[in-house]
């Protein structure tokens, strides 16, 4: 018994991993331009897919080391149309998002095809780590270290680095970060960047579990919503403790009551905007 | 200084006349059409050509486009050209039945075939029973759609899942045992699929567990790790496409494969394909194969299809193919593209060799309008003999075996006056 | 004195040019089951047309009027579907009866709903509503006994309506000398969609209305003119889920059918570009921006049944860039300057 809840615990944890990764790059996004990224889920898939292709040219390592670099370089190009609509009703910029989802799904599916595609996945990543933890394979630790160093690296970033500083400055007022003679429009750019960037690395660790397609990315989207409104919006640290909890939550409902396991994050979500709407960690005023 | 903006690289005029200009296309090609003076039979096709079914849609609409030609090169139906207008369910019920009232009021298309989502396809039979349109269901599969809603004027060509289970149950309980573990999506396909293996596996005295996963269920290790701690003789994986995938791959990277035997019903060979090696295994149904050396019609189909579709015809194709032809044998005998006569005609009526494309004899049942063609059971293994030869046919059970008698589907066949 | 003549006489004037579209506009709708199909178009489609414009100035009443974006209206229009469609197939083959379920469904749901989250704004406001809009979704797709599932709620259609002798047979959809097939509900769709709109419009001219307005513009101003905000914000979120449902029952009667992914954040997307494609600030807008929204995606789909995902985002993409006043806010510039 103890046993089992501890499996499904650490089941739980890997796979918030991947949920955090997700939200990392959606809260991002969201506390510096105002913009929630309806296309995030493509950038996952176009991430996979990128590394598909480069695979075929430099193997697994050299695809999980630039796959996540080119999107982040559609990711430029895209927020280059975002300019447009900073300024105006946020209707607008949901919409554009909403409508780039729309064509890079489309345009996904135009090139590579209907047809699942699978990358080939280096052998010693496949082989469990032990009999008895059979379902722990070094895929998975793999999957984990990555997205540990990945959030270190962020967080580090955010905390160190002068850029850092200003992102996290202009979360709060971009107003005044402006006036202070900074290039805002720059800014939002590579923090749109990052957030790609982020969404491409999470394509590239999921094609070890899961097949690639176009719509690969979608099931994604509303746990990474849930985490950000769970965590707290505008706080990075809740984000990260929202995509593990739910990760968590996912995984040892689908221990006890399989059928629910998708349904008990949004009780989750439910639970805390009824109890506490800005979030385990949000800040109040956050929006 | 002005600044450069979207609207002045592209001013508003010039959009505003492009958008003119498509919809007066749209306007003007119902009249361009009769101008010509043709009279084409007009066949309907509503499929989910975008979302996660995508893959298996476009086989089937490659089937029907290569029987359409086919049709036509050959004089058409009744002296007539044969016209196929495709429509995208995306997979969405509303949609789908909107595309279906388009083609019948608008298009006044003479036959409906669809849809690939059982759920859309018996929405559909729906609106085709009421607008009295003859409707064929290639490659929906749940059992009420030839069972408790089984209507006059719809038929099917796949399978139905009490088919596809008693077909494979025997095979399994024979090579591996009697203790199953089932994975199973949540949703009336998933429930009908493991209902049907549940009726034959307790009938050979086994015995089972599982789980019922959320439709776009990602990630399987919880309910891995159970079937795991289980110990079962067969692991089921009963997830369709995308998660079907997704499942499989899991299941080898645990090495669950070592422990137990997998199988199931359905895996497809568009699914089949995009797994790697490890993945390729368990023994499963298809419910047609291109690889039967004995048959003459099924090898000159094959060359033919591989040479003009560029692609190895999966059983997908297959039914897009029978659809068409079935249309058109049906027709040809009835001489009417009249529903109720269609209707008639079609039942128990037995499918020529190069059109059911297998050895043993075809026809549709009578009694609940199911095709009864041969299922071919076997093993699904990396690549052989090349790299479409991944399946190997290990028996073929004739449908109307597994398929039990029509007093079992709970169809009352009611007649138009 | 002239002065006074010529204020009177633009006065007259634009008196009757306010009347004047809403006469065109009546006049094309009621004559729609003549003229559509000769373009190319069926009656089902004009009565979606109506049924999505019907929810777009639904939402609209709280998106363009009080200013606050809701991108999860779509819950409350398949909740009124799915009203419709559980009264009519588990409780009582009746019409009437089954569009007050729907509506009050989605409206209490709603209303709840909006109790929660009236205190947030903008952009986590919206995805509040989004990620509490799919919970309805994964229920309606989950509960497999009630609500069909997955493959959405069947056996169920509209019934005629009425007593005895003064019976409307809505659900015939033989044609009629030059009315094309299924005008019966067309017209039917047509008659609630008046009512409707008048309701609506009447609320948007009264006191009520000129409030939200006012939110719209300068929050911080109304508060300190002593309105109370988030009251209002919450009758107009409300309301505007009353509007919604209603034409999602009006949906569920048009298919005879209620899906899953009329519940779903891609609807909810629609009916925003529905409302800024024909003109947030407008009253009739969101029905002109469903009109071209709908018969494009109809065509698009049609035309390109693989490719036409990309074609309809480039679009949804060009609009916001393009026509943020949305085309009704540009002719209203152009007949100002």
């Amino acid at each position: 018994m103890l046993t089992s809840i501890i499996y499904n615990v650490a089941n739980g944890l890997m796979l918030g991993a991947f949920y955090v990764l997700m939200a990392l790059g959606l809260s991002l996004i969201l506390n510096l331009s105002n913009v929630i990224n309806f296309a995030h889920g493509n950038f996952l898939a176009l991430g996979a897919y990128l590394a598909l292709e480069l695979s075929k040219v430099m193997g697994f390592w050299g695809a999980l080391l630039i796959a996540p670099l080119l999107t982040a370089l559609i990711g430029v190009l895209v927020e280059l149309l975002m300019r447009f609509v900073y300024r105006r009703d946020p209707v607008y910029s949901l919409l554009l998002t909403f409508g780039l989802a729309f064509v890079m799904q489309g345009a996904m599916l135009w090139w590579w095809g209907p047809s699942p595609q699978a990358m080939e996945m280096p052998d010693i990543l496949n082989a469990p780590i032990s009999a008895e933890l059979f379902f722990v394979n070094w895929y998975r630790i793999f999957t984990v270290v990555v997205v540990i160093a990945t959030v270190i690296g962020v967080f580090a970033f955010l905390r160190h680095t002068r850029v850092g500083l200003r992102i996290r400055a202009g979360t709060l007022d971009l107003d005044t970060v402006s006036a202070l003679g900074v290039n805002v429009k720059l800014l939002r750019t590579f923090n749109f960047t990052v957030g790609c960037l982020l969404a491409g690395l999470s394509g590239v660790l999921l094609t070890g579990k899961n097949g690639i397609s176009p719509n690969m990315g979608d099931d994604y989207l509303m746990p990474s919503f849930i985490a950000i409104i769970v965590g707290g919006a505008g706080s990075l640290t809740g984000t990260l403790f929202g995509g593990l909890l739910i990760g968590i939550t996912a995984a040892v409902t689908g221990a006890i009551y399989a059928p629910a396991s998708e349904v008990v994050i949004f009780v989750m979500m439910i639970l805390v905007l009824l109890t506490r709407p800005r979030g385990l960690m949000g800040e109040e005023g956050m929006l | 200084m002005k600044k450069t903006t979207f609207s002045t690289v592209f001013p508003r005029r010039t959009l505003l006349k492009a958008g003119v200009a498509a919809s007066a296309l749209q306007v003007a090609s119902p009249f361009i059409l009769t101008a010509r003076g043709e009279t084409p039979i007009k066949i309907g096709m509503v499929n989910p050509l975008t979302g996660v079914l995508s893959a298996l849609a476009k086989s089937e609409l490659d089937g029907a486009q290569y029987a359409e030609a086919e049709i036509n090169k050959k004089g058409g139906i009744l002296g007539r050209p044969v016209q196929l207008l495709v429509e995208d369910s995306a997979n969405d019920v509303g949609t789908g039945v909107q595309k279906t009232r388009k083609l019948i009021d608008r298009d006044q298309v003479d036959v409906i075939l669809g849809d690939v989502n059982s759920g859309i396809a018996a929405a559909m039979a729906q609106v085709t029973a009421e607008k009295k349109v003859f409707h064929i269901v290639p490659g929906g599969h749940t059992d009420t759609i030839t069972g408790v809603d089984c209507k006059w004027n719809v038929f099917r060509v796949c399978n139905d899942t009490t088919m596809d289970t008693s077909a494979i149950t025997p095979e399994l309980v024979k090579r591996f045992g009697k203790k199953w573990f089932f994975i199973t999506p949540d949703y009336a396909y998933g429930h009908s699929l493991q209902d049907g293996f549940i009726k034959a596996l307790k009938k050979l005295g086994g015995t089972y567990d599982g789980d019922y996963l959320p439709i776009n269920n990602t990630d399987f290790s919880a309910t891995l790790i159970k079937a795991k701690g289980y110990k079962p003789d067969v692991l089921l994986n009963n997830m369709g496409g995308l998660t079907q995938i997704n499942c499989m791959k899991q299941i080898v990277q645990f090495g669950l494969q070592k422990e137990m035997a997998l199988g199931g019903a359905l895996f497809e060979f568009e699914t089949v394909k995009a797994l790697q090696p490890d993945a390729q295994a368990g023994w499963w149904v298809m419910e047609w194969w291109w690889d039967q050396p004995k048959v003459p019609e099924v090898v000159k189909f094959v060359a033919d299809y591989r040479a003009t579709a560029k692609k190895t015809p999966s059983a997908r194709d297959w039914f897009g193919y029978v659809s068409m032809h079935t249309v058109r044998v049906a027709a040809e005998k009835a001489k009417s593209l009249e529903g109720p006569k269609l209707a008639k005609i079609m039942e128990d009526l037995e499918l020529p060799r190069d059109v059911a494309l297998q050895a043993a004899a075809v026809r549709y049942r009578a009694g609940d309008h199911e095709l009864m063609p041969t299922i071919f059971v076997g093993q699904v293994h990396p690549p052989k003999a090349g790299p479409d030869d991944v399946f190997s046919i290990e028996a073929e059970i004739p449908g109307v075996e597994a398929a039990g008698p029509v007093e079992d589907t709970g169809c009352k066949m009611v007649h138009p006056a | 004195m002239s002065s006074v003549i010529a204020a009177t006489a633009s006065v007259q004037r634009s008196a009757q040019r306010r009347w004047l579209p809403v006469a065109v506009i009546w006049l094309a709708l009621v004559t729609v089951p003549v003229w559509f199909p000769l373009l190319g178009g069926y009656n089902a489609l004009a009565g979606s047309v109506l049924v999505f414009g019907l929810a777009a100035m639904g939402l609209n009443l709280l998106l363009g009027f009080t200013g606050v974006l809701s991108f999860g209206h779509a819950a409350y229009f398949g909740l009124g579907a799915y009203g419709a469609g559980l009264m009519l197939k588990y409780v009582a083959a009746s019409t009437p009866l089954a569009m007050l379920a729907g509506t009050l469904f989605g409206g209490l749901a709603g209303t709840l709903f909006g109790l929660v989250i009236v205190r947030r704004r903008g952009v986590y406001f919206a995805m509040c509503t989004i990620a509490f809009g799919q919970i309805f979704y994964y229920i309606a797709y989950k509960w497999n006994d009630f609500t069909g599932g997955f493959d959405g709620l069947r056996g169920f259609h509209r019934e005629p309506i009425g007593i005895g002798a003064l019976t409307l047979d809505i659900t015939d959809e033989q044609p009629f000398l030059f009315l094309s097939e299924g005008f019966r509900f067309y017209y039917f769709t047509l008659a609630m969609f008046t009512i409707a709109v008048v309701l609506m419009g009447l609320l948007v001219r009264s006191p009520f209305g000129r409030t939200l307005r006012a939110i719209r513009e300068n929050e911080r101003r109304a508060r300190f003119l002593g309105i109370p905000v988030e009251r209002h914000i919450w009758l107009s979120f409300s309301v505007s889920c009353f509007f919604t449902a209603l034409a999602g029952t009006l949906y569920a009667l048009l298919n005879n059918f209620a899906d899953p992914l009329a519940l779903h954040y891609t609807q909810s997307g629609y009916f925003v570009i529905m409302a800024v494609l024909g003109g947030m600030r407008s009253f009739w807008g969101p029905l002109l921006g469903a009109a071209v929204f709908w018969v494009l995606k109809d065509f698009l789909s049609s035309a390109l049944p693989e490719e036409w995902m990309a074609f309809l985002g480039v679009i949804f993409v060009l609009a916001v860039l393009f026509f943020p006043r949305g085309m009704l806010g540009m002719l209203k510039r152009r007949s100002a300057e």
